[in-house]
């Protein structure tokens, strides 16, 4: 910003304020509270890829996954409860909505062999590294 | 009505005042929603990870225990790249009123939730009282 336009808006831009608001916008994404649904966890080896995702309540024939280079999407939702009239929530703590949750892999996967099973509401994504993108070892010829 | 679960991050349950857990594993508090019909409470807990065999529940006077136990093998041959949650067992108390028939609780749990029904007791169905205009 030019000093020019500081002078003119610098009563009603106070640089302070701005400030605070940046980083007030940078702590709300890297708080350990900011994980969208669901929470996954990965494991890797150097063939493949294991995505591992909690989703409780959610009918497995319902979700949505798709690969696309090196990301792994999963899209779905989950409901509340339908209440009738005169039926009102106590507590009400479960996440709910429409989720779309891509994670990145440190590799390549081959979309085309990608398996998935899901099982006490926990989904299991089992993802191979793409052949081309597996680590090749090169021999070493004696002259 | 109460504000929608934003944060989604399991949180570790506080141990009994019975006493000390033997198994040093894990132990996390489901989330639960609470929901109150006309003839029954529901509560419904997200427990992933257990079903019908890894459930327990107990009545203890008035006290309602929920306990899961899940299985916390990790895959072998594999580092972990990602993790956004723990794996560890479930267990929240909730103290009952007396409006509860304990008798007539059912519970289910599918895909990783269980749904319990707690009937209220016959005495205590919402009544209607009628108002009489004084004479």
């Amino acid at each position: 910003m030019l000093w020019s336009d500081m002078e003119r808006f610098g009563r009603i831009l106070d640089p302070w304020r701005e400030f605070e608001r940046m980083s007030r916008a940078f702590s709300r994404g890297t708080s350990p509270s900011a994980i969208e649904f669901p929470a996954v966890n990965i494991w890797v080896s150097g063939d493949d890829a294991l995505v591992t995702a909690e989703i409780p309540g959610v009918d497995p024939d319902s979700v949505d996954i798709s690969v696309i280079g090196n990301s792994l999407t999963l899209r779905g939702s989950r409901q509340p409860e339908a209440l009738r009239e005169g039926e009102a929530y106590h507590r009400r703590e479960r996440w709910q909505g429409e989720f779309a949750k891509t994670v990145d892999l440190p590799f390549a996967i081959d979309a085309g062999k990608v398996e998935a099973s899901c099982s006490r509401g926990i989904l299991q994504v089992k993802l191979p590294r793409a052949e081309a993108d597996k680590p090749k070892k090169i021999a070493v010829k004696s002259a | 009505m109460p504000d929608m679960a934003k944060d989604i991050q399991k949180k570790e349950a506080e141990s009994p005042e019975r006493g000390e857990r033997t198994r040093t594993r894990r132990v996390y508090m489901p989330a639960v929603d609470i929901i109150e019909r006309k003839n029954d409470i529901i509560v419904i807990a997200d427990m992933p990870g257990v079903d019908e065999k890894s459930v327990d529940i107990t009545i203890e006077k008035n006290v309602l225990t929920l306990n899961g136990a899940v299985d916390t093998a990790i895959p072998e041959n594999r580092t972990m790249y990602g993790n956004e949650y723990g794996i560890g067992d479930y267990q929240r108390v909730f103290t009952l009123t007396d409006e509860v028939d304990k008798e007539k609780i059912q519970a289910s749990v599918k895909n990783g939730t269980l749904k319990i029904i707690l009937p209220k007791a016959e005495a205590l169905k919402t009544r209607k009282i009628t108002v009489k205009a004084e004479a």
